[in-house]
């Protein structure tokens, strides 16, 4: 009898784990299962071109569901994975069908979290993850609704460019004092704040939430301060809970996300785990961690497939991001986290520079507004951990060439 | 429309994409080894580098400005340099040839 994987989880680390299964030559039967109905697709656009309505359904899929065929690929979509029998190496379908596995692979990504307040559930109140998730938000996206957005991270800046340029009135809520305050430094924060506030954000720092008031729909957001903001729709997004309730249930050892090493490997040796739901080992970080993004997602399932196939290659890469807002293309690479020195090389006025973030001297992350290369050459340096003079850094009559090598 | 990838030991991919699909949404739905594609076709990662051949440069034409940024960065630049997401496959590009680096990353 052939083996079989299951990948439970049909999003982009799923769908990447299963074609690098057969790109390394695995024979066996690839069962790829997803609890929505689309066959897997690219969420990034889901809070840019889709919710602005300039990118079609289709052109989400990663691949057309044909192509699963022709890699002998079963897709199976709209159907959740109810539990885990590691004894007996079977998955359970909401269908009651149970499905036989000799290596299992986990890659269930994460959801919203959810504001806990009532009326968080009214039909004018939205996340940003899901395909029907845009939908029914994209109905109520209108010109002239007032549109107030809880959380000042990417999805919620995002949000909001998109609802500028559909000339929405657009408010955004953010509870600690500067916006992406998890995900970069005070400078680029600043930045984004002068750039959303000049394209007509009204931006309320420091401001959090006390309730949502209304009939049936929210009428009004209610800050803690007691100022009430009136809402026709209001998009949620305050960060991503990792789907880790099927690893737990099975016995597997979970902390904020499935716990994996290097090697994608969970504690079990016959169920490897990929993308946002994990916690894991990064070989060039030398700690853990659990990143939201595709490019991890991408290359942890590409680590766990190896595993699978019983080949070593380390999960070791420079961790790195995009964001799209306004005719902003926003890169960053490595985790400034921990900094002691910012250098700014170029201009925040022209939206043209790189933020190097230095660490004892070495160049930790970078992240870049309108500069590619510099992203390319910021992505080297951060992978050599190289140590650079900062004045050179900061001077644009020094080719960033000649410092990246 | 009929492409040819090939890696540097000369193995030879040959896939069929449909007009209007990018040369690197062909290279990943064919499985062809050694083509990231990492960002989804968002010209923002430079992980699917590839040397056009030299035969068919003129008809893949030359890479916009951002696309000549990013690819300032990669490994093995060439003058026949190109990112794979931004070449789309039209009539005049059956056929197409490009070749790949030794690495993406």
């Amino acid at each position: 009898m052939s083996t079989v994987t299951v990948i439970v989880g049909a999003g982009q680390a799923g769908c990447d784990l299963a074609t690098a299964l057969r790109q390394h030559g695995y024979a066996g039967r690839i069962v790829l299962i997803g609890e929505e109905d689309a066959p897997p697709y690219r969420r990034p656009p889901l809070s840019k071109t889709y919710l602005s309505g300039d990118t079609a359904e289709e052109a989400l899929y990663i691949r057309p569901r044909a192509a699963y065929d022709k890699q002998d690929i079963e897709l199976r979509t709209g159907v959740r994975v109810t539990a885990i029998d590691r004894a007996a190496h079977t998955v359970t379908l909401g269908n009651d069908e149970s499905i036989r596995y000799d290596k299992l692979a986990l890659t269930t990504g994460g959801r919203p979290r959810r504001l806990p307040l009532a009326g968080a559930d009214k039909p004018n109140v939205h996340y940003v993850r899901t395909l029907a998730d845009i939908n029914r938000l994209r109905e109520q996206f209108r010109p002239g609704r007032r549109l107030v957005i809880i959380g000042g991270g990417y999805i919620g800046l995002e949000a909001a460019s998109v609802g500028i340029k559909k000339e929405l009135q657009v408010t955004l809520v953010e509870a600690l004092p500067r916006l992406l305050a998890r995900v970069t430094g005070p400078e680029l924060s600043g930045y984004y704040d002068g750039v959303h506030r000049r394209h007509g954000v009204d931006i309320r720092l420091g401001a959090g939430v006390e309730a949502l008031e209304g009939g049936e729909r929210v009428e009004s957001v209610v800050l803690q301060d007691g100022t009430r903001l009136p809402a026709d729709l209001v998009i949620v997004g305050i960060g991503l809970v990792p789907n880790t309730e099927l690893a737990e249930q099975a016995g597997l050892e979970v902390d904020n996300g499935i716990v994996v090493d290097l090697y994608a490997q969970t504690s079990d040796p016959d169920i490897v785990a990929a993308g946002d739901c994990t916690n894991h080992d990064n070989g060039f970080l030398g700690r853990r961690v659990r990143l939201e993004s595709v490019p991890n997602a991408s290359e942890q399932a590409r680590v766990a497939a190896a595993s699978i196939c019983g080949k070593r290659v380390p999960h070791a890469g420079v961790p790195w991001f995009w964001s799209d807002q306004y005719d902003l293309k926003l890169q960053m690479v490595g985790l400034s986290q921990g900094h002691d020195r910012v250098v700014i090389r170029g201009s925040m006025e022209a939206d043209s520079f790189a933020a190097f973030y230095l660490k004892d001297g070495v160049v930790i992350a970078v992240d870049t507004v309108n500069r590619p290369q510099d992203f390319m050459l910021g992505k080297k340096m951060v992978a050599a951990r190289l140590v650079v003079d900062p004045a050179a850094l900061a001077d644009e009559s020094v080719a960033l060439k000649s410092l990246a090598a | 429309m009929q492409l040819t990838f090939i890696d540097r030991s000369e193995q030879r991919y040959v896939v069929v994409a449909d007009r209007g699909m990018s040369v690197m949404q062909a290279a990943v739905e064919n499985l062809v080894p050694g083509i990231l594609g990492d960002c989804g076709g968002a010209c923002a990662c430079a992980t699917c580098h590839v040397h056009v051949d030299p035969e068919w440069m003129d008809l893949a034409g030359p890479p916009s400005e951002i696309e000549a940024q990013l690819l300032d960065g990669v490994l093995d630049l060439r003058p026949t340099s190109r990112l794979a997401c931004q070449i789309v496959v039209n009539d005049s590009l059956d056929g197409l040839v490009v070749h790949l680096p030794e690495s993406q990353i």
